[in-house]
């Protein structure tokens, strides 16, 4: 049962915040309009090419830099359904948990998936499953405390529900 | 086993004993950030979250600094948001145009960091207060937002690298020099997920302010935070700064370390690092012939009075080259006043320099300063990404002050050695 099916689009190692979304669009917060500059300094074409539902694959330490939230409400705002990386820097490992964007660390996927290939996404299980190649891949589960923040809808609602329980 | 100050300012902020690496745990934040970027949207997020009130307002500090003096109508909208939401609020540490500057460069210099604290911000250069001896890392809008609702912020607490700098730096060598080698020798995601623990003899020698550059740019290794060992120089600049009381930590003689890195100041030459990422970082001399348009001197890396008294010992008396602009932005108010009493603005004006209000700006392309397609430049902040600065085209280099205002003098970069 796979919660997620798109295409792939593969970049490299250390892809920043900072070509994720420039910080010349960082005047506003509106998710539709950051889309609209998603990737713009490293892959001009990215926004014509996703479609919704689409996958981003990355190599080493994805999303390093800036703080701002503003890059996974991209990635998301942009029809992205996941982003899958060798690794990801802390600050936007927890914005995309924080927020409920997928992102699976696994090696193996980061590997071999290449551009354009189909995959499907099992987020309770973190099977990644190649449909172009045939191949599964098996990623790194999240521990049971973000587990919580992910069950709860992100961490506004898990914030919520905390208050509410005080 | 014995524990690293992180884990033990960790520990007295969850409740707990003791807390070990890989550990979640619900810190209560003696100190929360946002800038005019990431409070908008942490603002949004909290009103999302419905807790009505700010659970403590005193621990709130707002600051308009990156699109600031407004660059437009957007973000003016913004500081807005942030001013309203204040006066709302009751945040009294709401900083504006004219009575703040640059949020790292601020709040130690507001007395508002003291050792032993932990504190979050929503910008990643809130590691920038592990100079003093606190727990500081970067998180995003909605971490904020939700320590705002709740006093606390998750964290999972880092395994620590030890770095131990032996000797004492060659002239002109300061904390910049030392943190770009530092990230050259172990790369951008080399501390990824863990703590930065600088010790050693040149960080026992060095200054407050080159303690806080060092501290600046850990994430620029991918670590969590950066922390110095509070001592005499610690607690000399916090009595100058502030009369309140604090609980210093300090590591355990037998605190378990991922890993040291041992480094000798003797093989640390001016450094300089080449784009796209801050790793590149190599001897000046290996970059002397690379022709520069622009050197901004500036930031809350290198925007302390110390870094313009550096660069106005390189500047005086000389004129900046004709191929180049020099932008030089004092990263708060008091630095600003501080210049220009001490005669610095009238060096940097002399030289052909533009003098610049406190503003994060042009480190991140936002507004003044931003580059063409092409166009390269010199500058003292901590990223050197495609685009950063502007046009994906345009080059960040990324250098210590006196570097960078040798480099404005030369039209090339270069150190001051070659201004004889």
């Amino acid at each position: 049962m796979s919660d997620i099916r798109g295409r792939t689009h593969l970049y490299g190692d250390n892809v920043n915040t900072d070509v994720i979304i420039p910080a010349r669009y960082l005047t506003t917060s509106d998710a539709a309009e950051l889309a609209r500059h998603c990737m713009e300094d490293i892959d001009p074409e990215f926004v014509s090419k996703v479609e919704p539902g689409d996958v981003v694959v990355a190599g080493e330490n994805f999303g390093c830099g800036s703080s701002r939230e503003h890059a996974p409400i991209a990635i998301r705002a942009a029809g992205v359904s996941a982003v899958i990386a060798k690794t990801f820097a802390r600050i936007f490992f927890r914005n995309a948990i924080n927020t409920g964007l997928p992102a699976l660390a696994c090696a193996e996927a980061a590997a071999s998936i290449k551009g354009d290939d189909e995959v499907a996404v099992d987020l309770a299980s973190g099977r990644i499953e190649n449909l172009t190649q045939g191949r599964t891949y098996q990623a790194e589960p999240f521990p049971p405390f973000l587990q919580e923040i992910v069950a709860a809808g992100g961490l506004v609602a898990y914030t919520r529900k905390r208050l509410a329980r005080r | 086993m014995g524990h690293t100050i992180t884990e033990k300012i960790l520990a007295a902020h969850s409740g707990e004993a003791e807390v070990h690496p890989g550990q979640f745990v619900m810190a209560r934040v003696d100190l929360m950030l946002g800038n005019d970027v990431t409070a908008p949207l942490a603002i949004e997020e909290f009103r999302n979250i419905g807790a009505g009130r700010l659970a403590d307002a005193a621990r709130v500090v707002l600051v308009a600094d990156h699109a600031t003096p407004n660059k437009d109508i957007e973000a003016a909208e913004q500081c807005r948001m942030m001013r309203d939401f204040s006066r709302e609020q009751g945040v009294e540490h709401f900083f504006d145009v004219g009575r703040g500057g640059i949020e790292h460069a601020l709040l130690p210099e507001e007395g508002l960091v003291a050792p032993g604290e932990c504190i979050i911000g929503a910008d990643s250069h809130t590691c920038t207060y592990g100079a003093l001896g606190a727990f500081a890392t970067g998180v995003g809008s909605t971490d904020l937002a939700a320590t705002m609702a709740t006093g606390e912020c998750w964290l999972r607490v880092p395994e620590s690298i030890r770095v131990a700098y032996r000797g004492g730096p060659k002239p002109w060598v300061g904390g910049k020099d030392l943190i770009l080698y530092t990230i050259g020798k172990i790369g951008v995601a080399g501390a990824r997920y863990q703590a930065l623990e600088f010790c050693g003899e040149a960080i026992e020698a060095l200054g407050m302010s080159g303690r806080l550059t060092m501290c600046n740019m850990a994430i620029e290794a991918g670590a969590k935070n950066g922390i110095i060992a509070p001592d005499a120089t610690t607690e000399e600049y916090i009595r100058s700064v502030t009369g309140r009381s604090y609980t210093p930590q300090l590591s355990d003689p037998d605190a378990a370390y991922a890993h040291t890195v041992e480094i000798d100041c003797a093989d640390i030459e001016l450094q300089v690092a080449a784009p796209p990422l801050p790793e590149n970082a190599r001897p000046v001399q290996q970059m002397n012939d690379t022709a520069i348009d622009q050197v901004v001197i500036g930031s809350c890396t290198n925007g302390r009075i110390e870094d313009l008294r550096e660069a106005a010992q390189v500047l005086k008396g000389r004129r900046v080259h004709p191929d180049v602009r020099l932008i030089v932005v004092p990263a708060t108010r008091r630095v600003h006043l501080q210049a220009i009493k001490e005669g610095l603005a009238e060096v940097f004006v002399e030289a052909g320099g533009a003098l610049s209000t406190p503003t994060c700006g042009p480190c991140l392309g936002m507004h003044m300063g931003v580059l063409a397609k092409g166009e390269r430049a010199v500058a003292t902040t901590n990223r050197n990404f495609v685009g950063r600065m502007g046009h994906p085209e345009s080059e960040v280099y990324l250098a210590g002050p006196a570097v960078a205002a040798a480099s404005a003098l030369l039209g090339h970069i270069g150190s001051p050695e070659e201004l004889r």
